[in-house]
């Protein structure tokens, strides 16, 4: 069988708590990230805090409806993002939510890998129908990156954010489990 | 001049209140006991409650009001008998960006199709850009429910998003939409055409 956690340029990880928590306090200095993958204001948190947070995701396992992942770099094996799939069991639907807070990371192919293992994952392990996102209008490489892993665009939420005093878009996108499988038969990985 | 004489709760045959521990539980039992009703209310799966449930029910909903602060629910009562009708809410609000989502029911069939719900939400729009001052609201619909999606496009509604075949109902996909309204629109048209009291 396929290997699941593998793709091109990323593999899915577990990591141990302290180590998250202790990159997930860089990650949250760095406010452009934060308003490029959250809506709300951006915060920080402490690293014990996070650390428990972590510790607690890591004892209660996956539960049925939560499935967080850690992401590293194949040659480097450098921890530079994570994703997580929220499910739906009941409409077998999955949200995604992606990000990497290593911002040289940005731009280089690395989300496209990330959200091929998501997507290979929630329509092959979870068995859902279909998986959606959210994402700000102001994120053209985010789109462009679910677009090229096959998400189309399937409206725009007008000025639902405010930042910098100044409302913007959220775009919404979705896959369907038929379109994701035509693209694997197309010759995509 | 500034309005706060118009009483933001009351409509011409409904108004707004707050829930009524004694009476409602009994009544929103009966609604859950309609699977047409709830499975035009909600996406979760639907199930008949009895009152005690109801009553759990409203009462972990008082304490996510409190403890969350971005929420807002109010009864819809007939003002002839104060009978409860119907419920609405606005939801998930996220006040750094000044948003909502809306919710709003009319529980039995023979209160349907009478001008409450409009009324209803006639009140609820005035309450969450007048009085929360929201900037936009969002509402979610099934593609299914004909009369809310004719409803919220009465009121100016802008069908904004269509989540191909997200809902799973009756052996058969169904897109959810989602509708939106700005603040400025409802100042636009909604206002002056629903809001008699405007000069």
């Amino acid at each position: 069988m396929r290997d699941l956690f593998r793709g091109e340029l990323v593999r899915i990880t577990a990591e141990e708590p302290e180590v998250r928590a202790k990159v997930e306090v860089r990650w949250q200095g760095d406010s452009e990230f934060h308003r490029l993958a959250d809506s709300e204001p951006v915060m920080m948190e402490s690293e014990k805090k996070l650390k428990e947070w972590f510790e607690k995701q890591n004892e209660d396992g996956f539960t049925p409806e939560r499935f967080p992942f850690s992401v590293r770099t194949l040659d480097d094996d450098k921890h530079i993002g994570f994703f997580v799939l929220w499910l739906d069991l009941i409409h077998s639907e999955a949200w995604v939510g992606i990000g990497i807070g290593e911002r040289e990371y940005w731009g280089r192919g690395y989300g496209t890998d990330m959200m091929k293992l998501c997507l290979r994952y929630a329509f092959t392990e979870l068995n859902v129908y279909r998986v959606s996102l959210g994402l700000h209008a102001y994120n053209p490489r985010a789109l462009r990156a679910y677009e090229k892993a096959g998400f189309r665009l399937e409206g725009r939420t007008r000025k639902d954010t405010r930042r910098e005093g100044r409302y913007t878009d959220g775009l919404w996108m979705g896959i369907l489990r038929t379109e994701w499988e035509s693209m694997q038969t197309e010759g995509g990985t | 001049m500034l309005d706060i004489q118009t009483q933001l709760f009351e409509g011409q045959d409904v108004r707004f209140g707050p829930i009524d521990y004694e009476k409602d539980p009994q009544v929103e039992s009966k609604w859950t006991h309609d699977s047409d009703f709830m499975r035009m209310y909600e996406t979760d799966p639907v199930r008949p409650m009895s009152a005690a449930m109801v009553k759990k029910h409203y009462e972990k909903l008082e304490k996510e009001i409190e403890d969350e602060k971005n929420m807002y629910y109010f009864t819809v009562r007939a003002k002839s008998d104060d009978r409860l009708i119907g419920k609405a809410m606005v939801q998930w609000i996220e006040w750094a960006n000044a948003n909502g989502v809306i919710r709003l029911g009319v529980g039995l069939v023979e209160d349907r199709r009478k001008g409450y719900g409009s009324q209803a939400l006639r009140i609820l729009l005035r309450f969450v850009f007048a009085e929360l001052n929201l900037f936009r609201v969002s509402a979610r619909v099934p593609e299914y429910n004909v009369a809310a999606i004719a409803l919220l496009k009465k009121f100016g509604f802008v069908e904004e998003v269509r989540r191909r075949q997200a809902l799973e109902r009756d052996g058969g996909r169904w897109d959810l939409l989602v509708f939106g309204l700005l603040n400025d629109e409802w100042q636009d048209q909604a206002r002056p055409v629903l809001s008699k009291v405007e000069g």
